[in-house]
């Protein structure tokens, strides 16, 4: 077992910024605005580290696919304790109509040229909540895949993943290597400290085309249009129970 | 990186805005530092980027649910500081053998400056901790700075800085607490007034006289706390700064070992002044936090809060206010990193500098705070809504590190001597 673990980390508009669809409709405005690492990558990146310092792992190399800022995420992982990272190039027209089937494919070619044992990302993107990405490298890959994990283990050449599904909670074993995707309760990820931002500049970063790597490109999807959510409407008070119980049923919510 | 707290997690995350957590959940959306014109990250390096957002984020996640309650309840957030200073912040340019980050002045204030959005209070504390420990890593020889920098890096010591006397506050010089000789020891005799975490922290820089009147006469000692014959006033009651406890430091015939002095008898004042140009950016640099938290406070309440039929953000008065205080608030900015860049390169304007920026920056942003408090109208009165507590905590930075008329004093010498 070779012991890297690959880390996807997804460049995102900052979870805290107000959102803003562009006037013509074709998306949202990402010219000026914050970015920062995607949470739920940022968790994966913490689960990883958290295996390194466990020495169940020897490696942590943390995977971008992007423009060129993609690299400040990557170096975000690095300070955050990944040992290298890999910015895979994907700028113009192929970032606009980049989604979860070229980012696994790319994953998956990474992964077997790295020989990676792990594939760890977050379970979604919160521009694009798709929550594919893990399950389509697993499948491109066929390997076992712990997606929604709240808990990882290892246990030799297997790891125990507890899984949040609607149900409860799930336990599964799976042999590695293996995909999973890292959920809201994971872990919390550390802060870089600033002795490790400085030592994140000494770190590496390869750069890569998907070209090199085989990977075609091109969208199965269009985007028609992107509009923003209904206004929230006011809602209605009412006396009483049996009032609210007639709304109900005049709406037919019941 | 966020460490989310399971509060703003939830919330956040995947669904709508949770109404009923409305208060803190604003303060953690203000304090990203998300609006476009007074972002404080332009013109940083990538690396200088990355200790901000540090700073921001423990400031929003770590500080900021709290920084009413350590005001309220005036605690002296022990734990807290120790989790910063596990990042690096407890010796931000202290030397890194000796435990320290070995980052610029530069790289300090955009760090206060961060910081500061949390908390005014606890952050000003952190920066004086970090003067002593440069002033120790500086002046001290190698022996004293193994025996107490690593300490106060890591925080597992504080530290007080102790040049204010009752009777001399800007005439520093002419302060009367006394070291005599004695054998291997000096013996002090005196009270220092005003000492920011007085007697709650381990180690305390004090200058006090060993020779002649004037600062020719000033040695710089370091005291640790458990000294017979040191001892402390009560707490002091204060308008802000309330997260750090405030008392008098009184020597009674406290023994001090002669090696526990900085530098040579006579360099104590000079050790002084060097610590305190470095203190005034840190002190501006807070200053320059809580006005970037006021200007962003104000700005959302003026989208949110009606009168005669629209926000307040539709009136011209308010809008040019607004935009006033954006406008001083990046002029303060420049002139505290500028002055910062110039301390770090020993350039020849630096001290003025330093100066310069303490005198404009603090009473800027007080008045950027100050503006922000008067625009939420009646609700900026209550203690409920945090602009209250950046105008409080701030107000005091106008008078410590060098009260802002001294500051005139040094730049009018500056241009009025001969040279």
């Amino acid at each position: 077992m070779s012991g890297r673990v690959l880390v996807g980390v997804k460049r995102v508009i900052d979870y805290a910024v107000k959102i803003r669809v562009k006037p013509d409709n074709s998306g949202v405005v990402t010219d000026g605005v914050k970015h920062s690492m995607n949470p739920f990558c940022e968790i994966a990146v913490e689960e990883a580290v958290k295996l390194k310092e466990k020495k169940l792992i020897k490696e942590v190399v943390a995977v971008s696919c992007g423009p060129q800022q993609s690299q400040e995420t990557i170096r975000t992982a690095l300070a955050m304790g990944a040992d290298r990272g890999i910015h895979v190039e994907v700028s113009g027209k192929d970032y606009e109509t980049l989604g979860p089937l070229q980012v696994s494919k790319i994953l998956a070619a990474l992964a077997k040229k790295e020989d990676a044992q792990l594939i760890i990302l977050g379970k979604q993107a919160i521009d694009d909540d798709c929550n594919q990405t893990g399950q389509m490298t697993a499948a491109l890959l066929d390997w076992p895949q712990g997606t929604f994990a709240s808990e990882v283990s290892m246990d030799g050449a297997q790891v125990k993943v507890v899984r949040e599904i609607d149900g409860g909670l799930e336990t599964i074993k799976i042999n590695t290597p293996a995909v999973l995707t890292a959920d809201l309760r994971l872990n919390t990820p550390r802060y870089a400290t600033l002795p490790n931002i400085m030592k994140a500049k000494k770190k590496k970063i390869a750069n890569v085309k998907p070209a090199d790597l085989g990977v075609d490109l091109t969208s199965r999807l269009e985007v028609l249009r992107v509009d923003e959510p209904p206004q929230r409407q006011a809602g209605m008070k009412v006396e009483t129970v049996e009032d609210l119980v007639e709304k109900l049923r005049d709406t037919g919510m019941v | 990186m966020a460490a989310l707290g399971p509060l703003s997690r939830t919330a956040r995350l995947g669904c709508n805005l949770c109404r009923k957590h409305r208060l803190v959940f604003n303060r953690n959306l203000q304090r990203r530092g998300i609006a476009s014109c007074i972002d404080p990250s332009y013109g940083l390096s990538e690396e200088q980027k990355e200790f901000q957002k540090v700073a921001f984020d423990f400031a929003a996640n770590e500080m900021a649910p709290h920084m009413a309650e350590w005001d309220q309840k005036e605690i002296f957030p022990v734990e807290t500081m120790r989790k910063a200073a596990q990042l690096g912040f407890g010796g931000i340019y202290v030397q890194p053998e000796v435990g320290g980050s070995g980052l610029s002045r530069l790289d300090t204030s955009i760090i206060f400056e961060a910081l500061s959005t949390g908390c005014v209070s606890t952050t000003a504390y952190i920066s004086i901790h970090n003067m002593c420990a440069w002033m120790i890593d500086t002046f001290g020889n190698n022996e004293q700075r193994e025996r107490f920098c690593p300490d106060l890096c890591s925080m597992e010591k504080f530290a007080s800085y102790c040049l204010t006397e009752p009777g001399s506050g800007s005439d520093a010089a002419s302060l009367l607490t006394s070291a005599r000789l004695k054998g291997d020891h000096y013996i002090l005799n005196g009270s220092k007034a005003f000492i920011s975490g007085g007697g709650d922290t381990d180690v305390y820089v004090v200058m006090c006289r060993t020779g002649g009147k004037g600062p020719k006469g000033i040695s710089c000692l370091v005291v640790e706390k458990g000294t017979p014959g040191l001892s402390f006033g009560k707490k002091e009651k204060k308008v802000g700064w309330n997260s750090q406890p405030t008392r008098a430091v009184i020597f009674e015939d406290c023994a001090v070992p002669v090696t526990n002095r900085l530098g040579a008898e006579g360099q104590g004042f000079n050790i002084a002044m060097k610590g305190l140009n470095g203190g005034r950016i840190n002190i501006a640099s807070c200053s320059l936090g809580a006005a970037h938290a006021s200007v962003l406070l104000a700005r959302d309440h003026l989208l949110v809060r009606k009168q005669f039929g629209e926000t307040l953000a539709n009136n011209q008065f308010l809008q040019f206010k607004l935009a006033e205080m954006a406008t001083k608030l990046v002029a303060s900015r420049l002139l505290v990193r500028e002055a910062a860049t110039a301390l770090q390169q020993s350039r020849a304007d630096a001290v003025s500098l330093c100066s310069m920026a303490k005198l404009f920056v603090t009473d800027e942003c007080f008045n950027i705070c100050n503006q922000a408090l008067q625009m939420h109208g009646g609700y900026g009165y209550l203690k409920d809504y945090a602009v209250q507590q950046f105008v409080r905590d701030i107000r005091v930075h106008q008078i410590l590190e060098g009260t802002n008329e001294v500051m005139r004093m040094i730049i009018s010498r500056n241009l009025l001597t001969e040279s």
